[in-house]
């Protein structure tokens, strides 16, 4: 178990490795500098602007060879920062990128985890409930229901519900943010609300089908010929099988918390990381994009760890040396 | 004659496909007595399963019982609402499978499986079912049993495996035992000591079996009686020693023919000719007629009902049954 973790740990860091030379070749070998540099002044700008752009950036080194000093290179220096978390300022407005983060993850997973854990309770609920009555009216009922919600846009439901739920009949705040948690309430519910409104009917549609696969299964007939009742075969045998396919499908969104809902964030005024995001393509600001891309593609690899590792643990069959 | 523990007749289970309702079972007939065994046996795909199945009223969907009776110990269980059935189902009549590799939850111990076969059926605090369950395992031969019951299905072989389904079943005396191929999966060692231990717990526990197989092999060693089916119907029914004897149905002596044993040495393996056809194609009278060397216009047109041939026993094929045999 443990030789099996270091060797997915090992894994990890190469895959580590790998998006920071992909992250490398996309914004200093692709995007120059100097095309950085153009972008943030436009095109007009005199070429000495640029140069004393390019060397406040701390973009004026080699690119990767130096023979006078090896370590003094934009490559050694994008990876040494971005595996120290030291992320240096914004490309836009000088501020501290570290902080700023700081700053939007509040905010985004005040969004994000409960949208996230409603919708999964609810979709795993709901699936469970048309998968035990499979085939009935309850099952059509929820399948109409799901394909309803899933046929529309999520543009739909944003200003459809700020204006029937905000404007009219003035239940939520159309959009806005608050610390303070009475207020934060108020603010989140909506997008919350929104958010899984959209998601639930793929979700729904996805563990219906998973419930009902396991369901046929020979262990399920021998639960029921021992005289189990539906609901104690779907939530004592069926779940805890399912359990496996749902740990995996789950866990890897658990990263996408962490760097909010472009969407949702926006669209409600959210300062998440979600908004920061946008207003880092807006401003040209490639410092916090780089970073940002950076701890998506780190969160992730460490969820497709975890997965693995909790894969081991619902799992009995799967032992690993 | 000793009392049926269960008593099924007309038993009808449909399945309906495009427009067609195809009777998988149609019209079987059986009893089982305490402490004796009947086989049902026939070829791959010929409704054993189903009919089991439908004893326990478990026919999967899109599925239904569509007609006849099941009497369990002179009670009427086809119409039985579910909530009572429940009760039955592992309680008064148990089940045990072809393959004990999936049979068992793959993600929970042995024992704890065994446990809530005990605990579903009777009010038993854990602890206490815990002491039976592994009680249970010694008995049906589980070496070890304390440490066997905490492993996980992929844990055990086959044959503990099987002895796990066993333990299960007989963990609330059922009155009726349905054992669906319990030893096709298990390799020739095992199959013996497997059946011998089934045959030892109807000796103590006086429980009626319904032994589906298509092994004749087992049905010489563990049957008292058998029945022989074909296409959903059974074509014959007799005692275990006149049947492995003398069949009578076209189909039972072309099954007992196909067998190893009665090839005598060097003599070419009999083949039934032709193919089992599938529900959709059977044809309205007899279904066996389109592979029977002795079929006749009429049989071809009329459903020939199981005619008494002799005392306890049923053939139904009025040319046998009419007279010398061909
Ligand atoms: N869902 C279904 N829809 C239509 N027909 C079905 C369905 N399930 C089973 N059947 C049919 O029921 C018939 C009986 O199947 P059953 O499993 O009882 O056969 P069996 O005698 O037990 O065969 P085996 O020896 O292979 O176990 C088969 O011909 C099969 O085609
Ligand atoms: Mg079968």
């Amino acid at each position: 178990m443990i030789a099996f973790i270091l060797r997915r740990l090992a894994f990890g860091a190469a895959t580590v490795g790998g998006v920071l030379t992909f992250l490398f070749m996309l914004f200093f070998l692709y995007a120059t500098p100097e095309d950085m540099a153009r972008r943030a002044l436009g095109d007009k700008a005199p070429p000495q602007a640029i140069s004393t752009w390019i060397a406040n950036h701390g973009y004026d080194r080699p690119l990767a060879w130096n023979p006078d000093a090896p370590a003094d290179t934009l490559l050694v220096e994008h990876f040494r920062r971005s595996l120290s978390f030291d992320f240096g300022r914004s490309d836009a407005d000088g501020m501290p990128i570290y902080q700023r983060i700081r700053e939007g993850v509040g905010p985004s997973l005040a969004l994000t985890l409960p949208l996230f854990v409603l919708g999964l309770l609810f979709s795993v609920a709901l699936g469970l409930v048309v998968a035990t009555f499979r085939d009935s009216y309850i099952d059509r009922a929820g399948l109409v229901l799901c394909v309803l919600t899933m046929s529309l846009s999520i543009l739909l439901y944003i200003i459809g519900g700020q204006w029937l739920l905000g404007t009219v009949l003035r239940w939520f705040p159309v959009s806005g943010f608050d610390t303070d948690p009475a207020m934060l309430l108020r603010f989140v519910a909506l997008p919350v609300l929104v958010g899984v409104f959209v998601s639930f009917g793929e979700q729904t549609r996805f563990y219906r089908t998973l419930f009902v696969e396991e369901t046929s299964r020979d262990y399920v007939r021998t639960a029921r010929a021992k005289g189990c009742g539906d609901g104690r075969v779907m939530w004592r045998h069926v779940l805890p099988n399912a359990l496996i396919p749902i740990v995996t499908h789950v866990v890897v969104a658990i990263p996408l918390l962490f760097t909010g809902s472009i969407l949702l964030e926006s669209f409600f005024g959210i300062p998440g990381l979600g908004s920061m995001t946008v207003e880092a393509i807006h401003g040209n600001d490639f410092a916090t994009l780089r970073a940002m891309v950076f701890l998506g593609s780190l969160l992730f690899i460490a969820a497709q760890i975890a997965t693995d590792v909790l894969y081991t643990l619902l799992d009995p069959r799967i032992r690993l040396g | 004659m000793s009392t049926a523990v269960l008593e099924v007749s007309e038993l009808t289970v449909r399945f309906p496909v495009g427009a067609a309702r195809l009777p998988v079972v149609d019209g079987v007939a059986l009893r089982l007595e305490r402490g004796k065994t009947l086989a049902l046996v026939g070829e791959s795909g010929c409704g054993k399963s189903m009919t089991a199945l439908a004893l326990m009223r478990l026919v999967p969907k899109p599925g239904r019982i569509e007609a006849g009776s099941i009497q369990l110990e002179g009670e009427e269980i086809r119409e039985l609402p579910v909530a009572a059935m429940r009760k039955i189902r592992g309680g008064r009549i148990a089940m045990i499978f072809q393959e004990p590799m999936t049979s068992l939850n793959p993600v929970r111990r042995v024992g704890v499986q065994v446990v809530e076969a005990i605990r579903l059926h009777e009010k038993i605090s854990r602890p206490d079912a815990r002491r039976r369950a592994i009680e249970l395992f010694e008995r049906v031969g589980i070496a070890d049993a304390p440490t066997r019951f905490e492993t996980y299905p992929h844990q055990l072989s086959g044959g503990l495996r099987q002895r796990v389904m066993i333990a299960m079943a007989i963990a609330t005396h059922p009155a009726v035992l349905l054992a669906d191929e319990p030893t096709t999966a298990l390799d020739v060692t095992i199959q013996a000591q497997i059946l011998e231990l089934l045959r030892e717990l109807q000796r103590s526990e006086g429980t009626a079996i319904l032994l589906i197989t298509h092994d004749l092999g087992v049905v010489a060693e563990s049957a008292d009686r058998v029945a022989v089916m074909y296409a959903g119907r059974v074509v014959e029914e007799a005692s275990c020693r006149e049947l492995l004897r003398a069949p009578r149905h076209p189909y039972s002596r072309a099954l007992l023919a196909a067998m190893p044993a009665a090839a005598r040495p060097g003599a070419r393996l009999a083949e039934i000719p032709g193919t089992v056809p599938p529900p959709a194609q059977w044809e309205q009278g007899c279904r066996f007629a389109p592979r029977c060397e002795f079929a006749v216009e009429n049989c071809r047109q009329t459903v020939p009902p199981l005619l008494a041939f002799g005392a306890g026993r049923g053939v139904a094929c009025p040319i046998v049954a009419a007279g010398p045999c061909p």
